[in-house]
């Protein structure tokens, strides 16, 4: 690691403070679990690292009537144990399948949202648009994105929590820059596929950071995450997808569908959506979704079988949701 | 004169028993010391820097940023301006300092310029190595039970095209197995300490006394001036035989700055540079009788060495079944890699990977039951003394994974959904005699019992192998014997590789252990008035064999060697009359796994091994051996494969976040026996650790041949390999 | 800049009062997690750089140690306080070769800074061994002949003190889905699994 500065806030209105409007200045760091080694790499050459890990205020999880505010510090394991996720079973389920004891106790939420993505040529230094796409589109793309991958980004977005949560309806807290402002934004707003190589995967400044996670009230939705890994171990799947839906009188009234691993955002998808909505969950209904979902579909040259993959996650996810047996291992 | 045997099982009181290893604490409490975790006083830390580049020239090198950094102690060259790269990663320079923090900033403060030459990493395309020049005639042989006629110089083609025609059943597909690295998880590196001339090199190595002498060359001192030393090592599978390169420089800065260095590579570098398998893809064309016995093989074969390292041996082309009729070519592939290194059981996983595929697909095209059509092959076996061996343990596998209950024909097996479930086998063999090995052997007069051999343990329990051979020898507890290993200062013992160290070991032990035991009763007989070779040492006693109660305790025997400890050398006999050990193993290895159409998961439910391994030292020690190799067997079936940018030729998955492993939770069951009648055990001891991690390839790739109705051609069987495989196979239906 | 949404939809299902008597309990829980009081070094708004001393308390004593901001815990615990049994495997978390014990929770030495864990209470490998006296955990470890080469060992058996805390009585098939986090070359997975199994059965991982 390039040496730093160290400052430990103890309040959000410190950790503003600590914050440089220059892009790399400075470093937000939670959990560690990503951002030390991508350090270590000298990937990321941060003069100042702040971190969150004593700012008591987004340890929290506090709910009212409408709504739950999951704090960006909390971890995972927190919150996956914490008896509101009986309420969303989308995100019990996603962090349970990161399968690494470390990554849920060490890991936070803010710092899921935010880690960089794992696309092996930024990893190895050749930068995020590696080569303006060319690396990635002529190059080995097996777990590359199959959606959203026409322009300079064609990596796939890391989060596993992501999908979980847009499924959801979760919005984002974000202060800064000044002390005092503060953002609501759908977490799906958040994200955005970086044109260049000075933006970033997600809208924040360098001196704003996410604070909380804000979830609705279920209101009798029904959700369910699926990912479809390579083994048990805590790689990241090779595909996954999170559904939540609304389903009165054997009808699903509305749904929101999103995949992760498939795009340079965790990817909302309209068609399986529409496949679904007005129609009974069942098996052939949710593989027509499935179907749906791909058909917007852009593998690369090494990716096609993460169309086929797409298509099983959302149709499982699906199935799953509404209580039904997903078939395939496990 | 001594009789140099083993006792019988009712006769033996540890040997063969299933013992804890002695020095398990150690290993499980983190008070173990590997070479990473050596600390001498005013250690620096030492971290190389890799080529960004796959082929590139090295145009300039600037070190003086890097000297400046805070914190960094020295800043040393690998490479020099003009010199060529060959492969990602290769070393170019080493930063030392005090802090990881300080040479990691050195290492990036390096500026190095670099002429970027033509990539090739392409090991698995024939048409594309051929077009880039990348290619060499590989070995090759032909056997034909037939004699040509005159010189007829299309003979060859002939008489294989007739062998095929004549063939009930004919298989021609593509075969093949990636390369993967060995992953040590202690790197490669050393913790070097010079002082008063004298070099003591904590190296992480198999071969602590076959190093001293590398070390000593270049630093311009004699081997006796240098001391190698590994108590613990993190893994080696056949990468650390040598001093590397970076060991030498580790040595060289610590003499230079006259302080302790520690150079370990990184986990990327490690990857990159410490050691692969080498792949190897097999056209095969093979033709079998109507019972599915093979007749005819013809095979051309592509293996990528690395840089100026070896690829396949074409020798295990095809594997354990050789039939009376085969021909096999090959093509090197040359590649931007660096050289591979020997990787558990060199060259057999490939072979088996290649080829044991080719038979079940034959079973496939008859319609028949892979273990018949296994057994009938047996007739194949070039080693006509273990075809009974293979039938014996082939009946057992298949009891122990209920192989005739669970069998169907291939793709016809019963679905829950989209999940099919399938059978497997293949069959190994491995030499596995013991190395040359030393043992001395140190009876003090109050009664301890103190060993030394240059040899060195590497997840084995070769301390406690020794151990028990000793309290075998002399009546005594395994706790009674204190074994020092890890030194090259101790008597020389070979390099622990190819399952030699087991064998090699308990030859020296056995040896000396008897040799000093025949010392020792020429007192104690002397004392009783009886004649030596009536005495026995057994439960702590040396005593007539006929009178139990005519004896000396153990103790009181020792205190007959008066003031000086009795030390005894032996380097036994090993070879060809040896009664302690041997070589030529051989095993079945069953599999039975669940894949999901849908998804292209594989999922291991059972996995059986039986195994032959002459005489069982340690029983205990003996299975966890089986049991690792079935885990690395897994892990190069169904996970890990070293995986290169075809157009940048970067090492992609050099991390281990990216390089896949099997973990805990995928291994499902494992069903280890071991096939020891009377028969094995008089053939004494014989090496383990290569054998079992040959078959998996060929075994897992059958069992889910059996379960999808297609051949998933390519190792490992990662999702995106099987669902490829399924859509080709329904394009073409 | 938007308003949280405070529209309730309404809609039936869940109902209200479970919704926040499961989020009241978890907030309780959640609550105490905070740092406790800390000392007066490497801590606080204003930024430090270099050489900073600081003390952490390991296996129950408190050690001062001279770090850096970049120093991770695994570099102040091997190199400082050359307490070895963590192990450098992966540049992260991957393998759990560096996992202690951080406030009782598993976490992976070589990703967190030294800095972050002043006032936590840090446990290693090397706690399990006092004397003649081994933890139940190693114990198993040996009977079982869980380790090979030894070297991801001890990350193994923390990860299988932790994974025990929250599970005692883990089974198989729990212990088979729960640790996944950690790497092993050699393939003691099948030995470790046994052993876990015998620490639930005696009820040992205290």
């Amino acid at each position: 690691m390039k040496a730093f500065e160290y400052a430990s806030p103890r309040t959000e209105r410190e950790v503003l403070e600590l914050l440089s409007a220059d892009r790399g200045h400075t470093e937000i760091l939670a959990g560690g679990t990503d951002l030390i080694g991508l350090m270590k790499k000298m990937i990321v050459k941060p003069d100042r690292v702040v971190s969150l890990n004593r700012v008591d205020s987004l340890k929290t999880i506090d709910a009212n009537s409408t709504a739950v505010h999951v704090g960006a510090m909390v971890t995972l394991e927190d919150l996956a144990d914490n008896p509101i996720c009986e309420f969303y079973p989308a995100i019990r389920q996603a962090i349970g399948e990161m399968a690494s004891q470390q990554l849920r106790a060490q890991g936070t939420v803010g710092g899921e949202l935010c880690q960089r993505p794992r696309c092996w040529f930024f990893r190895d230094k050749r930068g995020l648009l590696a080569e303006r796409g060319r690396a990635v589109e002529e190059g080995d793309n097996r777990f590359h994105a199959i959606f959203g991958n026409r322009g300079l980004a064609k990596f796939s977005a890391p989060s596993r929590l992501a999908p979980a949560l847009i499924a959801l309806d979760a919005r984002v807290r974000i202060l800064g820059p000044n002390p005092g402002d503060e953002t609501l934004m759908p977490l799906e707003v958040f994200y955005r596929t970086p044109k260049s190589e000075r933006e970033r995967e997600h809208t924040l400044e360098p001196n704003q950071f996410v604070s909380q996670v804000i979830l609705p009230h279920p209101e009798g939705r029904v959700s369910a995450s699926y990912e479809v890994r390579h083994g048990m171990g805590p790689e990241y799947p090779l595909v996954a997808a999170a559904a939540s839906v609304l389903v009165t009188g054997g009808i699903v009234r509305e749904a929101r569908i999103a995949l992760g691993q498939v795009a340079p955002t965790p990817w909302i998808s309209r068609e399986a959506i529409d496949a679904i909505v007005g129609l009974p969950i069942n098996y052939e209904t949710a593989e027509a979704a499935g179907q749906a979902a791909v058909s917007v579909a852009s593998p690369l040259s090494h990716n096609e079988y993460k169309v086929q993959l797409a298509k099983v996650a959302v149709k499982r996810a699906l199935l799953k949701a509404a209580g039904l047996e997903t078939g395939g291992l496990s | 004169m001594v009789e140099y045997v083993w006792p019988s099982k009712e006769d033996s009181s540890v040997l063969g028993k299933s013992i804890d290893k002695i020095d398990g604490v150690p290993k499980c409490t983190g008070t173990a010391k590997y070479s990473y975790d050596i600390n001498p006083d005013k250690v620096a830390i030492a971290r190389a820097l890799g080529c960004p580049h796959a082929h590139a020239k090295l145009k300039s090198l600037d070190l003086s940023k890097a000297e400046k950094v805070p914190g960094v102690v020295a800043v040393s060259a690998m490479k020099k301006v003009g010199d060529e790269i060959q492969w990602q990663g290769d070393l170019i320079a080493v930063v030392v300092g005090d802090t990881e923090g300080a040479v990691a900033e050195g290492l990036d403060a390096i500026v190095a310029e670099y002429e970027q030459l033509d990539v090739f990493v392409e090991d698995a395309n024939l048409e594309a190595a051929e077009a880039a020049g990348r290619t060499a005639k590989a070995g090759g042989k032909v056997q034909l039970e037939k004699e040509p006629d005159g010189d007829d110089p299309d003979f060859e083609e002939k008489e294989l095209a007739r062998l095929f025609k004549e063939s009930a059943a004919v298989v021609e597909g593509r075969y093949g197995i990636a390369a993967i690295t060995h992953m040590c998880l202690e790197p490669h590196g050393s913790t070097c300490e010079w002082k008063d001339g004298k070099l003591t090199a904590h190296l992480s190595t198999q071969n602590v006394s076959g190093t001293a002498g590398q070390f000593a060359a270049p630093l311009k001192v004699t081997a006796d001036d240098v001391t190698v030393h590994c108590d613990y090592i993190g893994g080696g599978f056949g990468s650390k035989f040598a001093v590397d390169r970076w060991d030498s420089l580790a040595a060289q800065l610590s003499k230079d700055l006259g302080r302790p260095v520690r150079l370990m590579l990184d986990r990327d570098l490690e990857l990159k540079n410490g050691g692969a398998r080498p792949s190897g893809y097999a056209e095969s064309k093979v033709g079998a009788d109507k019972d599915g016995v093979i007749k005819v093989w013809d095979t051309h074969f592509l293996s990528a060495g690395g840089f100026g390292g070896a690829p396949v041996n074409q020798s295990v082309i095809p594997y354990v079944i050789v039939p009376p009729n085969y021909r096999r070519r090959g093509t090197n592939v040359k590649i931007n890699t660096a050289p591979v290194r020997a990787w558990r059981a060199p060259n057999h996983p490939q072979g088996c990977a290649m080829t044991q595929t080719a038979i079940d697909d034959i079973a496939a095209k008859l319609g028949l039951d892979s273990y018949d059509v296994f057994e009938r092959n047996l007739v194949n076996v070039e080693d006509k003394d273990r075809r009974g061996v293979y039938a014996e343990e082939m009946k057992i596998a298949a009891k122990l994974i209920d192989w005739k209950a669970k069998w169907h024909p291939h793709g016809k097996g019963d679905k829950k959904g989209s999940v099919v479930s399938g059978l497997g086998m293949a069959l190994h063999t491995w030499g596995g005699g013991g190395h040359p090995s030393t043992c001395m052997v140190k009876i003090h007069p109050d009664g301890g019992v103190e060993t030394f051999i240059g040899s060195q343990d590497l997840g084995t329990g070769t301390r406690t192998v020794i151990a028990i051979v000793l309290a075998e020898t002399f009546g005594l507890p395994v706790e009674a014997i204190k074994v020092n290993i890890g030194s090259s200062k101790y008597p020389a013992s070979g390099p622990s590789g190819g399952s030699t160290t087991v064998g090699g070991v308990s030859e020296s032990s056995r040896h000396a252990g008897l040799d000093a035991l025949v010392q020792l009763n020429e007192k104690v007989a002397s004392k009783l008035g009886v004649p030596a070779e009536s005495l026995v040492a057994k439960g702590g006693r040396i005593h007539a064999k006929d009178d139990a109660e005519k004896g000396l305790s153990w103790k009181e025997a020792c205190s007959l060697l008066g003031m000086s400890p009795l030390e005894v050398t032996s380097k036994g006999a090993p070879g060809r009359n040896s009664k302690l050990s041997s070589s030529g193993v051989g095993g079945v290895q069953m599999a039975e796994v669940e894949v999901d159409r849908e998804t292209g998961q594989v999922k291991m439910k059972k996995f059986v091994t039986v195994q032959d391994m002459g005489l069982v030292v340690n029983h205990k020690t003996a299975v966890s051996q089986i049991y690792g190799a079935m885990v690395m067997g897994v892990a190069y079936a169904l996970f890990e494969e070293r995986l290169m940018d075809p157009r940048t030729g970067a090492f992609l998955n050099s991390e281990i976040a990216d390089y896949r492993l099997p973990r805990l939770g995928d291994i499902g069951e494992f069903v280890v026996e071991i096939y020891e009648p009377e028969s094995e055990r008089a053939r004494g001891v014989i090496g383990l650790g290569e054998p079992p991690v040959i078959g998996p390839g060929a075994a897992i790739s059958n069992a889910v041949a059996n379960a999808l109705g297609v051949r998933v051609p390519v190792l490992p069987l990662t999702p995106k390999r099987v669902l490829d495989s399924l859509q080709l196979a329904a394009r073409n239906a | 800049m938007s308003k949280p949404d405070e529209t309730g939809r309404g809609r039936s299902g869940v109902s209200r009062r479970a919704f926040l008597k499961g989020s009241g309990a978890a907030a309780a829980a959640t609550a105490m997690t905070g740092a406790p009081g800390l000392e007066a070094e490497a801590q606080g708004a204003e930024p430090v750089a270099g050489l900073t001393t600081i003390t952490l308390t390991v296996n129950g004593t408190p050690h001062k140690v001279e770090v850096e901001p970049r120093t991770t815990l695994l570099e102040a615990l091997r190199m400082g306080l050359n307490l070895t049994g963590a192990k450098p495997i992966s540049v992260d978390g991957a393998s759990g070769g560096s996992l202690v014990l951080v406030d009782d929770k598993p976490t992976s030495a070589n990703t967190v800074l030294a800095m972050d864990m002043v006032g936590k209470k840090i446990v290693t490998v090397e706690s399990l061994i006092s004397g003649d006296r081994v933890d139940a955990v190693p114990m198993a470890f040996v009977h079982h002949d869980a380790s090979q080469c030894g070297f991801c060992t001890p990350g193994f058996i923390i990860a299988v003190k932790a994974f025990l805390a929250k599970n005692p009585k883990a089974t198989e098939a729990e212990i088979r889905a729960g640790l996944n986090g950690n790497l092993c070359r050699c393939g003691t997975y099948a030995n470790i699994i046994p052993a876990v199994l015998e620490v639930v059965k005696g009820g040992g991982n205290g």
